[in-house]
């Protein structure tokens, strides 16, 4: 490895007598080499989202060259204009934010009502409540759709937006209530506690101390719920069978099913595409690295 | 925020509420705590825990003739028939051990790759940095969902760009669909999984990597270690921590891939050659109705995922203590 041979060449320069070892020319040219590595690498891992964008602006007859068109000039907004026009697109996409923004309320209040819980109280069971949300956190919706299908089913909440929210609302909250946790055990209770001592009630101290500086938290929980609904597959898949009920992501899969045989409109499938992963994009850069400490745990700080 | 560093001693009961302990207020028995989690615990007992119930009890029972004639009757109790019928099918025996292999390739690559990409990340310059994170960050962000389709138009076997540039490398692969054989379906399954895993590992890996104190480093450059020696000896063990809980997050994650076969699946044509454990369970229990077994491969994946998880629980649950 070259990496080798030029840190042992930087090495033995350190033990010169000049304190500031200079950087030698063999140790220039492999940075270059890295440097080059890395932004290449960069590319291939874009790549996928940039074609996609590329594709959506194309038209039909261009993507069915047999020789790719790489940058997308002389496109057009066609494509973006097809999505909308046989209303399949704008039906799963009021679905779609219907099931996502009633999961995304549930989910938070629920969330940071048990996140209080295990944060500020000490009680009986508490330990056995955080054991269960990290496990349940864990398990599978490939594992029990199943049996929540036949559920769905006896309650008649089949093809059903509030039955798909219950479902949701179970599979994200014991990791926004992890997240709270978090959050809430951030603020110290002195501060609520001190306010109090200068004549705040208990919900007053509340409101108005410590809720203001969850702001933060309660957003990046908020949007991981969004996220989690408005990306989900499996259960829709499951639980939605009616093309009418279909989520976003459904409606994606409608489009790219039986490809193989069939011809595919590529331009309107990328442009779907990208009118479904634009929103998700930029949220999920706003709490990326919320949302990753809340996994690694401590791990990561140690 | 957590942190390991803190002690772990858990604060003695009467103790006054000096700084660093945690601000736990109210010790004594109170119903407050129970009223604020009963919302999640009858959201997540409806909606999960009913589930799991009803699918230990299907599992050990048997939906026959005389059921389908009379759909009064309550089915057989069978004990562990079912299980015995799916642990010897050797579809099943197939299903899982594919499953298991694909998780394990997937989840070591990824990662490798990622710790790669993360000492890389730590060697380049802040502009070759931001770009490589910024690449990793769009990756991480796509819908899956959205993501598949463009994955599906990639190695479309008419006019996909892999085909093209595997042309141009002067393989004869014009209309080769890389999806109808099983072998390359999965390559491009497992290509497809890491691609979108790499990025949650590198990153973590990376702000682990930062962790580390330069000092450490630069002494152990001093007393002549190589480049090498620095990466196998004080980073390596000091990022293990990291290591295993990533590494375990992605078997565990790479065990229940469901989408990207799905969608791969729909757009190949075909099917049970390529099926891992969620399709399995899912033409198991759409298609053929047999929800004994259904529920028996599903109480199996769950009590697979409970295992593997276990560690990482526990060492969660240590920082909590």
């Amino acid at each position: 490895m070259s990496a080798t041979t030029s840190a042992r060449r930087s090495s033995a320069g350190s033990a010169s007598p000049v304190r500031k070892p200079k950087v030698s020319t063999g140790r220039r040219v492999s940075g270059w080499l890295w440097t080059l590595l890395a932004v290449a690498i960069a590319l291939c891992w874009i790549f996928p989202v940039y074609w996609m964008v590329n594709s959506s602006f194309l038209s039909t007859l261009t993507l069915q060259r047999s020789t790719p068109t790489w940058l997308p000039f002389g496109g057009s907004l066609e494509n973006f204009r097809n999505v909308f026009a046989d209303g399949s697109f704008v039906k799963a996409l009021s679905i779609s934010l219907g099931v996502t923004l009633l999961t995304v309320a549930v989910a938070i209040v629920v969330a940071f009502l048990g996140a209080l819980a295990i944060s500020r109280f000490r009680f009986k069971g508490r330990r056995s409540f955080i054991l269960a949300m990290l496990l349940i956190q864990m398990l599978p919706a490939e594992g029990m759709f199943i049996a929540q299908f036949k559920m769905m089913a006896s309650w008649g909440l089949v093809n059903n937006i509030l039955g798909l929210t219950l479902l949701y609302a179970a599979a994200v909250i014991p990791f926004t209530l992890w997240m709270l946790r978090g959050f809430v055990a951030g603020v110290p209770a002195e501060l609520e506690e001190a306010a109090m001592v200068d004549g705040l009630s208990r919900t007053q101290a509340f409101l108005r101390i410590t809720f203001p500086l969850l702001a933060p938290g309660l957003v990046a929980s908020a949007v991981y719920a969004f996220l989690q609904a408005w990306n989900e597959f499996t259960i829709a898949l499951v639980v939605m069978q009616d093309n009418d009920m279909r989520t976003l992501p459904l409606w994606l899969r409608g489009l790219v099913q039986a490809s193989a045989t069939r011809e595919t409109d590529w331009g309107l499938v990328m442009a779907g595409s990208t009118m479904v992963a634009v929103p998700v994009i930029i949220f999920f850069m706003i709490v990326q690295s919320k949302m990753s400490s809340g996994l690694v745990g401590g791990a990561v700080k140690g | 925020m957590m942190s390991v560093d803190a002690p772990a001693s858990p604060a003695p009961e009467a103790a006054p509420p000096t700084a660093g302990a945690t601000p736990i207020r109210r010790r004594r028995r109170s119903l407050t705590p129970w009223l604020l989690i009963a919302p999640a615990l009858v959201i997540i007992i409806a909606a999960m825990g009913y589930p799991i119930f009803w699918q230990l009890k299907t599992s050990f029972q048997k939906y026959g003739l005389k059921q389908q004639f009379n759909p009064d009757l309550p089915p057989d109790f069978v004990g562990f028939d079912n299980y015995v019928k799916v642990l010897t099918n050797p579809d099943f025996l197939a299903v899982l051990g594919r499953s298991i292999l694909f998780c394990f390739l997937a989840a070591f690559i990824t990662v490798i790759l990622g710790f790669l990409l993360a000492l890389l990340m730590k060697r380049v310059g802040k502009v070759a940095r931001l770009i490589l994170q910024i690449a990793l960050l769009l990756a991480w962000a796509m819908p899956v969902a959205a993501s598949m389709t463009v994955w599906v138009w990639l190695v479309d076997w008419r006019n996909g760009v892999l085909n093209y540039l595997l042309g141009r490398l002067g393989l004869d692969v014009e209309n080769h669909n890389w999806l109808a054989d099983p072998t390359t379906f999965f390559v491009i399954a497992l290509i497809i999984v890491i691609w979108a895993a790499v990025p949650f590992v590198a990153l973590s890996i990376y702000a682990g990597l930062s962790q580390i104190s330069e000092e450490v480093l630069e002494a152990a450059q001093m007393d002549g270690a190589t480049g090498w020696q620095r990466t196998r000896y004080i980073t390596l063990p000091l990022i293990a921590p990291v290591l295993s809980i990533v590494l375990l997050l992605q078997i565990v994650w790479d065990l229940r891939v469901f989408t990207q076969i799905k969608f791969l699946q729909d757009a190949g044509g075909v099917a049970n050659a390529t099926d891992l454990l969620g399709t399995y369970i899912y033409k198991m229990g759409v298609g053929s109705a047999d929800f004994g077994s259904a529920a028996a491969v599903s109480v199996i994946m769950l009590l697979l995922t409970v295992a593997l998880s276990w560690y990482y629980v526990r060492s969660i649950m240590k920082e909590e203590d």
